[in-house]
């Protein structure tokens, strides 16, 4: 404990020595930065599960309500359990139709279109643009790409109405048209996310195939695409959960409940149903939330990957 | 024949650098056509409106500066809102923020089981604003919710969590706190890429948990947290659904955010111009806490490797 000529004092060096050399039953119990201590261990386990406890609390009592039978769901003490388990909600929440109200199948409809063509149009134009940007040189690219990056910052609410208006001149609205074209241009946050992804292919692939003659195009779709599975494929669930759950511009624009999204059927529950039978309401929500939640349990890398792949310090 | 390949013209056409110009520009053209339309086009177009009064029957009228006057004079609610939707920011994005870095340091401990309790954690960032407004909806319920019934169990007594108007805001940065996976996953992915040189030759000087946490981890964290934040806020600031959904905007207006003011204004009322000055408020609400952070950035933002 000699540093140069200075004599470490006494106590430094006792205190320094019992850290670096802890007792057993220290070690045991709190751990080092081998191992976790029991204590510690403990201590990390009560506050995962009751934090756990409460971020699932919300879907055990959706679940738990949308399997009541409806004369339960208004008794006190409420059922923790349901019992008998009703299955047959979910049938009578996707096809009960309450006047001249479309049944739910036909907003799940929509919603798979404009949720299909958002996830498609959202890669490949979203590809397009980032691929420039990753590969090509021209005057204006940074400029441009801080243009891109910086409209995040613009409020959906800001382009609402003046879009509101185009949609109006072009007879468009109450139709899934307005919800379906404006995604065929490309996004600010996925042309970043896949420039970024881009950088990381080894450009040699791209000059090799260049030296043999192919196009810029040709080089896009058959060597970069390809390469970008896990990105496109990160891309893809997060447009997913954005198209499916989007709920301001369907709200916008449709008026007629035939045009609906499930988002605004589940809005307009209680109005549609002239009060509200409260299981069958939780049966709704949870087919609703379903696709989202078992997407996320097969593409858990690709959800994850998304979020991260992004180079923060960038 | 041969010397029109040598031509400076031909030169300049077939050269490399000029054709991938060229491709290049061909390849963003959809972001800009898309810009134009549906961005630049409406931010410009929004811009002029606020000067106007339109309510889509009658031709505009020009307004002047009188919608903006309007906003500070006589729009109660306009102020109502901006308080509204300032005190959610305030509040919800640093408590998003402490509880999902509170999470992900759990989840970087020597745990079992990772990937199901990050998946608990992370699971509601799935479910969109409507059904999750709708759920809490009913765990809020004053008689059947299970949140009042929790408490009975517990013997408290419950509130009327949504219809109370000292409490429903802070019923919805409750609900706001339920959607802090993506955060989270950040944390936790910077968590995991933290060089352990550091921590080790901490270690050799002695140092503690919180001095490590404190000198090592908050430093390294803070690109991300930033980034975070920065996003906290320009999601928080435009909150729709979950004020339209759980409450309407009530009770007395004390969840009327600057979203669905503006919402009601332009599609309720159908004043156009009026929504339109009042969405570049939030515009320049967003812009202005964004540079503000940006600006406080360098303070306490450390790039590793990297003067700023």
């Amino acid at each position: 404990m000699v540093v140069g000529n200075e004599t470490v004092p006494t106590t430094e060096r006792l205190q320094s020595d019992a850290y670096t050399r802890p007792s057993r039953l220290r070690t045991i119990l709190i751990g080092n930065r081998f191992q976790t201590g029991l204590v510690r261990l403990l201590v990390i386990y009560v506050v995962l599960i009751f934090s756990a406890f409460l971020f699932l609390l919300p879907f055990y009592w959706m679940v738990n309500t949308a399997l009541k039978p409806s004369n339960q769901v208004f008794t006190l003490p409420p059922t923790w359990i349901p019992k008998p388990v009703m299955w047959s909600n979910f049938l009578t929440a996707f096809t009960i139709q309450y006047e001249t109200d479309p049944p739910v199948y036909n907003y799940a409809l929509n919603t798979l279109i404009v949720t299909v063509n958002g996830v498609v149009s959202t890669i490949f134009s979203s590809a397009l643009v980032a691929y420039a940007f990753a590969r090509l040189e021209f005057p204006g690219k940074n400029v441009i790409f801080l243009g891109i990056l910086s409209t995040l910052m613009i409020p959906f609410a800001v382009v609402m109405v003046p879009q509101f208006i185009i949609w109006r001149y072009l007879n468009w609205l109450d139709t899934l048209w307005p919800l379906m074209i404006p995604h065929w241009f490309g996004s600010a946050w996925n042309i970043f996310l896949l420039r970024q992804f881009f950088m990381t292919i080894p450009r040699e692939y791209d000059e090799a195939a260049y030296l043999d003659g192919a196009s810029r195009w040709h080089i896009f779709i058959r060597i970069i695409l390809p390469l970008s599975k896990p990105a496109l494929a990160a891309v893809a669930v997060f447009a997913f959960v954005f198209f499916w759950n989007d709920f301001l511009g369907p709200l916008i624009i449709l008026s007629t409940p035939e045009n609906f999204t499930l988002t605004l059927f589940l809005a307009n529950f209680s109005v549609a149903y002239r009060g509200t039978p409260w299981h069958l309401y939780m049966a709704a929500a949870l087919i609703i939330i379903l696709p989202c939640l078992v997407l996320f349990f097969f593409s858990q890398n690709a959800f994850l990957k998304g979020i991260t792949v992004s180079d923060l310090k960038g | 024949m041969t010397t029109t390949g040598l031509t400076p013209h031909s030169n300049f056409w077939q050269s490399r650098r000029v054709r991938d110009a060229i491709v290049a520009y061909a390849f963003i053209l959809p972001w800009v056509i898309g810009f134009i339309l549906f961005v630049g086009g409406p931010i410009v177009a929004s811009f002029v409106l606020s000067f106007f009064r339109w309510k889509m029957i009658a031709p505009p009228k020009f307004f002047g500066l009188t919608h903006y006057i309007n906003m500070v004079t006589t729009d109660e609610l306009f102020r109502i809102s901006i308080w509204v939707t300032f005190k959610f920011v305030i509040i919800s994005v640093p408590v998003s923020q402490v509880l999902a870095l509170g999470l992900a340091l759990l989840l970087n401990q020597r745990i079992r089981g990772l990937g199901f309790w990050r998946s608990a954690f992370y699971l509601p960032a799935v479910v969109s604003g409507v059904a999750g407004s709708v759920i809490w909806v009913w765990m809020y319920h004053v008689e059947l919710g299970i949140v009042n019934n929790g408490l009975a169990l517990m013997g408290l007594e419950g509130r009327n969590w949504l219809y109370d108007r000292e409490l429903v805001l802070g019923s919805l940065i409750v609900k706001s706190l339920w959607n802090i996976g993506i955060p989270m996953v950040i944390y936790l992915a910077a968590l995991q890429g933290m060089p352990q040189q550091l921590y080790e030759a901490a270690d050799i000087d002695g140092s503690g948990e919180v001095s490590k946490f404190f000198a090592i981890t908050l430093p390294m964290l803070s690109p991300a947290i930033f980034f975070n934040v920065v996003m906290g806020i320009i999601a928080s600031v435009q909150t729709f659904a979950e004020p339209y959904v759980m409450t309407g905007g009530g009770p007395d207006n004390a969840t009327l955010f600057l979203g669905l003011h503006l919402y009601q204004n332009a599609f309720h009322y159908l004043k156009m111009g009026y929504a339109s000055a009042m969405a570049w408020i939030m515009f320049l609400l967003i812009f202005g806490l964004t540079v503000f952070q940006f600006g406080l950035a360098g303070r306490w933002v450390y790039y590793e490797g990297g003067a700023r």
